[in-house]
């Protein structure tokens, strides 16, 4: 249908907002490069930074999705008690701060970890979870839940006919993955590792927290390291300029492989199978699923216990850094969701404002940061806007994954309602206040508990920006880690995690009220 | 009362040419083979298809790029008629405000017109909470209160079973026999035609033609129209 003029002034507000978004992007990647043209050329560590970047994500992609294989085709296929709790739970690292993971990881994994202790029983000596293998670790405990509900989608995407014809014609196990599973797999994987691996490009509290040193270095800790140890902002420059284009060219392949992704649920359908009844498979499945659900649940268990233990110990700046977070948390949130909703609704006749909505995901936020540190410098001190810096930053980041809730939800109302609303009259703010806000609430509920967790939880461009006076609730966590204060870093670590999980809870929970649909 | 002049409507290869005109108060069914575009035809009425060319002329006035909710027409569709989070009252009273502020006498209107459908008393509920034809009734009562002079029924009964949906046809001329507005209806069916309308628009090779008795158009039908009905030749 032809565009007319009254969908184009509708849509305004969101094509302004998209390209005002799109704008703050290129500007602050803009000021990056324009300044790294004083930086030089890259140094061999710079090199160095980037060839570990690219093998620890690589690496880290190929653990996930191979470890995932196995978790979704036992998901798939079985059907057990717990089975809806286990797929919740491979949403959760969405919500889970990575500083609380990291410490939970430590406490099991660490020198001083469970682990460790148990092998000295046995004599042996204690692990170590710094370097690229701790990466790895903590990589994959992110990642593995999002490869697993990526993979398990693609098996349920296989018609359940296909099994029974399968069954019908007499194909065993091994015939049924050559001929139904394997054509899936090489459909879904290539997404999955993807995903992955660009997810892992510009991870950088794991990499702060178990990385570092010349061996285990990525760009991003090393534009961090720059910044705040050599005061070098030429080479913080040059090595986010490095980082910009690999991320932006990964983001830009992804876009073209473009699985959808779905965030929400649906994935509670199981096929009832005959041909993988036998015992063997069926202990084997089992394992996996132990073993897995243990490898995500005990850190978390180890926060809760340790945590409930350090609370006495915690200071009082971890309040302080608690409130900080809270509000610089809901400014993130409220920004985030109403440019998502705002462009969203653009996108339902032009599908491009999307594309400049979702160019926070192409710079990392470090490099975003580094940017407007640049662009500030010269007019003021950019530590007397951390926080407003750190909401503005998180906003742009989260509107990706807004926008990847809410434009569908959008989508949906208009192609039901739209004509309606249009035949009423119902335009402007009426339209948002009896059609798009009802219908949209679950969506938006959903998005902003998303929205909320994430910047909660973030470490990042705030650990850039703010002086040792300035502080949120997981750079303090950080900085108690940094001085051996691990009790209370357990007490800061389970409020943390709470109140990500809490302000998820109270958004997901307003968006599903009383809606007859 | 309604003008189509040289109106075309250009779609991904379809195309739709009508040039015909319906007097004040009359009411026209709209029949043709499905994919002919009858709804196409109410698109372009109600200002939802652009025209490629032409002119749509409602009561002595050019409408051809006044948008759908400003023109002085009502119109339902085949499905999605009530939004389902609001209840009966603000379904039926977003007819007289889109903003919903409506003063006592408006409310007072809201609550004539439910009960004139046989709604009395139902005004808080939700369509949900409603039946299919309690459904249909609550649109019906929005089309009384926003009172336009063009009324356009896109199969609005369609997935009603056979008997519910000759009631609402009855109930659809009784309302009109009050306010005397003109009638556009499409159907698939010849006995809602017969049933319901007077004249009757003939949808088929691209092109409206323009209306003619229903009676005499179903006693003698044209080719076109034959092959649709399965009729044999005469």
């Amino acid at each position: 249908m032809a565009v007319s003029a009254v969908q184009i002034r509708r849509s305004l507000p969101g094509l302004a907002v998209a390209a005002l978004v799109a704008a703050f992007v290129v500007c602050s990647v803009g000021a990056v490069l324009w300044f790294a043209g004083g930086g030089g050329m890259p140094k061999p560590s710079d090199w160095a930074a980037l060839r570990f970047t690219v093998m620890q994500a690589a690496l880290s992609a190929l653990f996930s999705v191979g470890l995932a294989i196995p978790t979704a085709r036992a998901l798939a296929r079985r059907r057990f008690p717990f089975r809806g709790a286990l797929i919740t739970l491979l949403g959760a690292p969405f919500i889970l701060p990575v500083i609380v993971a990291v410490l939970g990881l430590l406490a099991v994994f660490g020198r001083n970890g469970v682990l460790s202790d148990v092998l000295a029983l046995f004599g042996l000596p204690p692990l170590s979870i710094y370097g690229l293998h701790g990466v790895l670790l903590a990589h994959v405990f992110f990642n593995l839940p999002l490869a697993t509900r990526i993979i398990l989608q693609g098996w349920q995407s296989i018609p359940g006919e296909q099994f029974r014809l399968a069954a019908s014609l007499g194909m065993g196990p091994a015939q049924v993955l050559r001929f139904l599973e394997w054509p899936m797999l090489r459909a879904m994987a290539p997404g999955a590792f993807l995903a992955v691996f660009g997810l892992c490009l510009s991870s950088f509290a794991v990499v702060l927290m178990l990385g570092g040193g010349p061996k285990a270095t990525t760009l991003e800790l090393a534009i961090y390291q720059a910044f705040r140890f050599e005061f070098d902002l030429g080479r913080a420059a040059t090595l986010a300029a490095i980082q910009a284009a690999l991320v932006g060219s990964v983001v830009w392949i992804g876009l073209r492989l473009s699985t959808q992704q779905d965030l929400g649920g649906g994935l509670d359908r199981v096929v009832r199978r005959s041909d993988v009844s036998t015992w063997g498979l069926r202990i084997q499945d089992g394992a996996v699923l132990v073993l897995v659900s243990g490898f995500l649940l005990v850190p978390l268990a180890v926060i809760v216990t340790k945590g409930l233990a350090g609370l006495p110990q915690v200071p009082v700046s971890v309040w302080q850094a608690f409130q900080v977070s809270v509000l610089v948390t809901l400014s993130s949130t409220a920004l985030g969701i109403t440019m998502a909703l705002t462009i969203a609704g653009a996108c339902v006749r032009f599908r491009w404002a999307e594309v400049l909505g979702m160019m926070g995901i192409a710079a990392s936020p470090l490099v975003l940061g580094t940017g407007l540190f640049l662009m500030i410098n010269p007019w003021i001190s950019p530590s007397s806007l951390t926080f407003a810096v750190t909401a503005l930053v998180n906003a742009v980041m989260i509107l990706p994954f807004a926008l990847r809730i809410i434009a569908p939800a959008l989508r949906g109302i208009e192609s039901d309602y739209g004509r309606l609303a249009d035949s009423l009259g119902l335009t402007g703010w009426a339209r948002l206040r009896y059609l798009i806000l009802p219908r949209a609430r679950r969506a938006i509920g959903f998005a902003a508990g998303l929205s909320a967790a994430m910047a909660m939880g973030d470490l990042g461009v705030v650990a850039l920006f703010a002086d040792p006076t300035q502080a949120t609730l997981p750079l303090e966590m950080y900085r108690l880690m940094g001085a051996y204060r691990m009790e209370a870093a357990f007490g800061a670590a389970l409020i943390l995690l709470s109140a990500s999980l809490t302000l998820f809870w109270i958004f997901d929970q307003g968006g599903r009220g009383n809606v007859d649909a | 009362m309604l003008t189509l002049e040289n109106a075309q409507v250009q779609q991904d290869g379809f195309q739709l040419s009508a040039d015909f005109s319906v007097p004040e108060g009359a009411r026209v069914a709209v029949i043709g083979p499905s994919g002919a575009g009858k709804s196409t035809l109410l698109d372009a009425i109600a200002g939802f298809q652009p025209l490629a060319r032409g002119k749509v002329i409602l009561a002595e006035q050019d409408v051809t790029d006044v948008p759908p909710g400003k023109r002085p027409v009502s119109i339902l569709f085949q499905d999605n008629n009530l939004f389902p989070h609001l209840t009966a009252a603000q379904n039926v009273g977003l007819g007289l405000r889109p903003d919903l502020r409506l003063d006592a006498q408006q409310k007072d209107q809201v609550q004539q017109a439910l009960a004139r459908v046989g709604l009395r008393g139902m005004e808080a509920r939700k369509p949900g909470k409603l039946s299919g034809g309690q459904q249909s009734r609550v649109a019906l009562a929005r089309v009384l209160v926003q009172d336009r002079p063009l009324v356009l029924l896109d199969e609005p009964f369609a997935a009603l079973g056979p008997a519910l949906k000759v009631e609402m046809l009855d109930l659809v001329s009784d309302l009109l026999e009050g306010s005397g507005a003109t009638l556009l209806l499409v159907t698939h069916d010849p006995q809602d035609a017969r049933r319901i309308a007077r004249q009757t628009i003939l949808v088929t090779d691209g092109r409206a033609q323009g209306p003619v008795p229903t009676q005499a158009l179903f006693d003698n039908p044209p080719e076109a129209l034959r092959a649709y009905l399965g009729t044999p030749r005469p």
